[in-house]
């Protein structure tokens, strides 16, 4: 039992290393500028260097223009490549879901379209699937297709597209059937988001910003030989392109044990004292310690299963459920700890820039986005466990007849 | 990345298991637990003794099989899922580890082997009442190599032969050894919640006692044991969680209510999830704790506290849940769900309890943060 690298992994770690050395960037963007295109400029030049190195998706296939490497190889590159300001990658839905996708289910000319420009970064895709009346559950999408000669026709609505407003191209599971059950009438396409009929808005959060968007679809116009698998097969489709997603929607990522450490040497405590040697506090301080440190090890037992060749399952949602969980208790726990100030969400007055504030203002988000706390349990007793599927009513009904709510 | 047992230690914890099966059944533990004149299962010990596990980390030189702490832990999770009634944590993981730990040359040679041969029962006698053992709560006295006081609860404290005890000499505290099948020394058996790991109350009148490290150093060396102690006790302590999900869910996939198996309820299915979580998260936390036993390595006690925490408080999450999950026959005597209710409250105070081990991590972590 060690932490130490394979001698196969230590020589490609000692390549990457020697790669990035070279070629990384050393000087951090300036990310204010943000949507203007200025970073997004750098993330596609990385992305094409990346690309022409080998290093872009290292477990792609030679066909699909990867080097044919390992996963633990591309972890141990996004190791490294941590350890410099490289760029936002908005490409990792892209690459992770959607094009692979496409890969699978496209016809030749298709595939040889696509997998080079989006590998190279020149290409971004979305992922449309959620809408209003469907977010756990993805089966219950409502933007129809209906078929016209050659062609079809998209009308509806996506919503919590990520990227959808720099994207070149996406994936959409629109109705086609609705007058068979809601898994049997669903079709996948490959869609131009560049198409007038297409509108994005993007969707005001709770926090104040705009991570995502809706996608709006008025008579948008496609080839059949935009579809990506059969008729109707959709939702087998759409199941290739969620397998991917636990892997691509990281934990959470916020201020965290050590942050409220440091922050509760400073804050007066009930008596006077800091608020760090409240007897309360530090119970909770070492429940995150051990819950963190868990994750972590936990994480580390995956990589070894990864090195040794074995496909990680679905024991690897622990991390989410309970790492947007912990930020959420955190963040409310340490703006608590601030008594009445703790109202301020100023950058310039409350503790260590607001960053308490803004994780108490995503976690809601992030217990819900890439499965809710719910599903992921659910996932956890059905796929881990063995326990049986919830009982369904919606299985043998025509879609049309399926009772709808709001 | 080799953060796993090897295939060598994966294969004993199977032999070990195969061995529990045949040697501690339910039906057995529950020999001791309804036996109220029997401490502990005699026979199990010895064939514990047998396959050289009490040895397994004493290196050879002294009796032992020599194989390491990683090993150590894989039996340590095997005895934990079958609640084995027998001494094992307190002359393996605290007389064993404070002889190796502290003991001189001329201990350790006289010790281990015999600890390894199964010809020693040990205990730990830190605790003298209710409330944390601290520096300021032990009142036991050593003077002239005689040991006098009291300690309550020691657990196997009536069954073992050899204590090491926590006592002030001149004022300054130190571990020492003491015989309990000599002079000066009257044990009292306990009524415990787990009465297959008895425990006794130990009142000492002038009994011989030997100084086991340095003198004015015992609050620094207990510390050191309970942390090696602590992340051999969340081996055992993961192994019963983990039974306790197995339980849980062979009975939620046959009881019906309302028509269908309770495992097809959500409000069953989270429960389950999250007891999966508290465990794996436990597991994980108890490897990293493996690593730096193994290794000596300078994040031992943190790792030590996180290991504890994770698995005392899993531990209880898992045993209480398993009797909720069973409804009313969870409740009964004939369900095993209380033997690792009991073990599950008994494993996570015998070291300390969660809360003392939450202020030590705290603690450290403003040091290490600070530095």
């Amino acid at each position: 039992m060690d932490f130490n690298d394979t001698p196969e992994e230590a020589a490609y770690r000692a390549q990457v290393r020697a790669w990035l050395d070279e070629n990384a960037p050393k000087k951090a963007l300036d990310l204010t500028d943000m949507e203007g295109g200025g970073s997004m400029a750098a993330s596609k030049a990385w992305q094409a260097k990346k690309a022409a190195a080998g290093y872009a998706q290292i477990t792609w296939p030679k066909e699909w223009g990867g080097p044919g490497g390992t996963p633990i190889q591309q972890v141990i590159f996004n190791q490294e490549e941590a350890a410099y300001p490289i760029p936002p990658n908005p490409f990792q839905i892209g690459l992770g879901m959607c094009v692979p996708t496409v890969m699978t289910f496209a016809d030749e000319d298709t595939k040889k379209r696509f997998v080079g420009p989006a590998l190279r970064g020149e290409e971004i895709w979305c992922q449309l699937f959620s809408e209003p009346s469907g977010g756990s559950d993805v089966a219950a999408a409502r933007t129809r297709a209906v078929r016209d000669g050659d062609d079809w026709v998209i009308n509806g609505q996506k919503v919590w597209t990520t990227g959808a407003q720099f994207s070149d191209f996406g994936i959409v599971v629109v109705r086609t059937n609705p007058d068979a059950p809601k898994h049997k009438g669903l079709t996948m396409f490959w869609v131009d988001m560049k198409d007038p009929g297409i509108e994005v808005r993007p969707i005001h959060q709770m926090s104040g910003g705009s991570g995502f968007n809706e996608v709006f679809f008025t008579d948008v116009r496609v080839k059949d030989s935009q579809r990506l698998g059969a008729v109707d097969d959709g939702w087998r489709v759409s199941l290739v392109t969620l397998m991917n997603e636990r892997l691509a929607v990281g934990g959470a990522t916020g201020a965290g044990w050590s942050q409220f450490l440091e922050a509760a040497r400073t804050v007066p405590g009930l008596d006077g004292a800091p608020a760090l040697k409240d007897q309360a506090l530090r119970e909770k301080l070492a429940d995150w310690y051990v819950q963190a440190e868990g994750l972590k090890h936990t994480r580390n037992r995956t990589l070894t299963a990864l090195s040794k060749g074995a496909t990680p399952g679905p024991e690897s949602s622990i991390g989410k459920i309970v790492s947007a969980v912990q930020m959420q208790e955190l963040a409310h726990t340490a703006i608590e700890m601030l008594d009445q100030y703790g109202i301020i969400n100023d950058p310039e007055l409350a503790p260590l820039k607001s960053a308490f504030h803004g994780s108490w203002m995503m976690a809601p988000g992030l217990r819900i986005a890439g499965g809710t706390d719910e599903i992921l349990k659910n996932i956890i007793a059905e796929r881990v466990l063995g326990l049986p599927g919830d009982i369904r009513v919606d299985k043998d009904v025509p879609f049309k007849d399926m009772p709808t709510g709001r | 990345m080799n953060f796993d047992f090897s295939d060598d230690q994966k294969f004993l914890k199977s032999e070990a298991r195969k061995f529990l099966e045949a040697n501690s059944s339910a039906a057995q533990v529950r020999k001791v637990l309804d036996d109220d004149g029997k401490a502990y299962d005699e026979a199990l010990w010895k064939a514990v003794a047998g396959q050289g596990w009490l040895g397994a980390a004493i290196p050879e030189e002294h009796g032992g099989l020599g194989l390491g702490h990683l090993e150590l832990c894989v039996i340590a999770e095997e005895l934990g899922r079958a609640v084995a009634p027998i001494p094992f944590a307190s002359t393996v993981y605290f007389l064993a580890e404070a002889v190796m730990l502290a003991g001189d040359e001329a201990q350790k040679s006289d010790l281990l082997p015999k600890i390894a041969a199964g010809e020693v029962i040990g205990c730990l006698a830190t605790s003298e009442g209710p409330g944390p053992v601290t520096p300021g709560s032990i009142q036991t006295t050593v003077s002239g190599g005689k040991l006098t006081g009291t300690k309550v609860p020691v657990t196997d404290g009536d069954i073992a032969t050899l204590a090491v005890v926590l006592a002030k000499e001149n004022g300054k505290l130190g571990l020492f050894l003491v015989d309990l099948t000599g002079e000066g020394v009257a044990r009292e058996a306990l009524q415990t919640v787990d009465p297959t790991r008895d425990a006794a109350k130990l009142v000492f009148s002038g009994a011989p006692a030997t100084r086991l490290g340095p003198a004015g150093e015992g609050f620094a060396l207990l510390e050191q044991v309970l942390d090696r102690a602590a992340i051999l006790l969340a081996f055992e302590q993961t192994g019963g969680a983990d039974k306790c999900l197995e339980m849980a869910k062979a009975y939620a996939l046959e009881r019906y209510a309302f028509g269908r198996v309770i495992a097809s309820y959500q409000a069953i299915k989270h429960k389950l999830a999250d007891m999966y979580v508290r465990n794996e998260l436990a597991r994980s936390n108890a490897y990293y704790g493996a690593w730096a036993l193994n290794t000596n390595a300078p994040e031992l006690a943190v790792a030590a506290s996180a290991a504890r925490i994770a698995a005392s408080e899993a531990y209880w999450f898992a045993a209480k849940e398993n009797i909720q999950t069973h409804g009313g026959i969870g409740f009964t005597w004939e369900v095993d769900a209380h033997l690792y209710f009991r073990r599950s409250r008994q494993l996570g105070l015998v070291a300390g309890a969660p809360r003392v081990w939450k202020e030590r991590l705290v603690s450290q972590l403003e040091r290490r943060n600070a530095a």
